[in-house]
């Protein structure tokens, strides 16, 4: 994370050197949406929060237009390093691809469980997001938010040893419905995602347990625009307690993210996930997104 | 019985609403604070003029503009603006779908817009929640104003 935070930093502080106005004429074709109400790359790769998928459709495109951007995300905690990379496209402000990939570095604890010091399990996610109905941005008449339906299909390339801590399965698949509204008169957006899923701690640690059914969880999001750059805020999602070995909770997190421009944001948080096998994990978190 | 009240509520909300001809610029700070805000008038004059320069500078919205009229748009601009933060003023000119229809604007042009007229509220130090106020007004007449290809 120091690293990679620390890289992102400085890329982000070269970018900047650019001047706006030559970027913004690199990229002409997908800029049609407001500055950060595309969200930022939730840890699954979705466009939301950094927990947690929202209803609005990834990149910058409008109705007519196309976009896209890639994330790496990187939290650090006390036993573990969770990083999580991946990439979007956004279809005519209705559709959203997403595929990431989160690496689970167990650090000291592989070496304690004698899977070798810093010992990664890794997890892919391909997820679709649909827009159902409404705008969460422009119409600002409505009471009712913007709706979306996703899926995200997830595979654990870890199968034996998560088998192994009392998983069923190496893949499952998730879903979700996300209801988003800005309340842009007072700076102010909302979201809120119910998801049905069967993975413990995101999927990392693999697919069902005690049973082997869907469980429904929430997750919420609240940010206030600062300006026109920045938002703050805060997180929750709930996860399954369905491992024998080990409890699990829900995650929170507070943070801060920060569009240079459409192409570039900083989002930092501190989160809190919860006890992750071993203890209470939290620490910072740092994702750096960039838009095309 | 709450629930049914609730029913009876939301189907006599839109005939409500076709019986009182409906204001398509209901104000939003009836007290005239939002205006005292922008600067009342002499600050709409400002914001408007600025808004104009950077309609035409930027080449998203340059050929929509460069042979309208813009002085009757700027008129027209103040007198919705003032009406909505309370200034008392009257709007005279073209509903927003008459005086927009033909353009083919699409979203993007709105947004556009939109992005210019932040950059001019910007200039003239118009407080950040106070800028978003009038855009989460004039947000909605999305559906009148873009009619180009996806529509709003
Ligand atoms: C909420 C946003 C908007 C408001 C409140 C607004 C307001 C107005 C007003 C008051 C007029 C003058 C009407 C008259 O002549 O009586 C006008 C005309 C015009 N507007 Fe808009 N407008 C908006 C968005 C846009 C957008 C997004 C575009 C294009 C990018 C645009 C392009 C034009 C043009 C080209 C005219 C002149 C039409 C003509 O000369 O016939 N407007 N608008």
């Amino acid at each position: 994370m120091k690293h990679h935070l620390s890289g992102a930093l400085l890329a982000l502080s070269l970018l900047a050197g650019v001047p706006a106005a030559r970027a913004e004429s690199i990229f002409t074709y997908a800029s049609g949406k407001l500055l950060l109400t595309g969200g930022v790359s939730q840890v699954e790769g979705a466009a939301g929060g950094g927990l947690t998928p929202w209803a609005v459709i990834g990149g910058y495109e409008t109705k007519d237009q196309i976009g896209a951007n890639a994330f790496y995300t990187s939290v650090d905690t006390q036993d573990y390093r969770i990083t999580s990379q991946g990439a979007l496209v956004g279809l005519y402000n209705r559709v959203e691809f997403s595929y990431a990939r989160q690496d689970f570095d167990t650090q000291g604890v592989g070496a304690a469980l004698d899977l070798g010091y810093g010992y990664t399990i890794s997890q892919e996610t391909v997820g679709v997001k649909v827009r159902l109905l409404g705008d969460a941005i422009l119409d600002q008449d409505h009471w009712w938010p913007q709706v979306s339906a996703g899926a995200q299909v997830k595979h654990n390339r870890n199968g034996a040893l998560v088998k192994a801590l009392g998983a069923r399965d190496d893949q499952s698949t998730d879903y979700y419905v996300s209801a988003t509204k800005l309340y842009l008169a007072h700076g102010l957006l909302l979201n809120g995602t119910l998801r049905a899923t069967k993975a413990n701690q995101f999927g990392i640690l693999g697919y069902g347990g005690i049973d082997n059914d869907y469980h429904l969880q929430f997750e919420g999001s609240l940010a206030y625009l600062v300006n026109r750059r920045l938002a703050v805020g805060a997180e929750v999602r709930t996860k399954p307690d369905n491992l024998a070995v080990a409890k699990e909770g829900a995650g929170v997190d507070i943070f801060a993210a920060y569009a240079l421009n459409k192409h570039l944001s900083l989002t930092l948080a501190y989160a809190d996930l919860g006890n992750i096998v071993t203890r209470h994990q939290s620490g910072l978190y740092g994702s750096l997104q960039v838009g095309f | 019985m709450k629930y049914l009240a609730l029913a009876a509520l939301l189907i006599a909300t839109p005939a409500l609403a076709e019986t009182q001809t409906a204001d398509p610029f209901p104000v939003i700070s009836p007290d005239g604070s939002l205006y005292q805000a922008f600067g009342g008038h002499e600050g709409l004059v400002r914001i408007t003029d600025d808004l104009m320069v950077n309609l035409l500078a930027d080449p998203r919205t340059h050929d929509f503009f460069v042979a309208a009229k813009r002085d009757q748009i700027k008129t027209g601009l103040i007198q919705i603006f003032c009406h909505v933060m309370g200034g008392g003023c009257t709007y005279t000119g073209k509903n927003m779908t008459e005086a927009h229809s033909q353009l083919g604007i699409r979203e993007e042009d709105f947004t556009a817009l939109v992005e210019s007229l932040q950059k001019a509220m910007d200039k003239n130090h118009v407080p950040f929640r106070a800028q978003n106020r009038l855009l989460a007004a004039m947000a909605p007449h999305h559906r009148e104003i873009v009619t180009g290809a996806g529509k709003g």
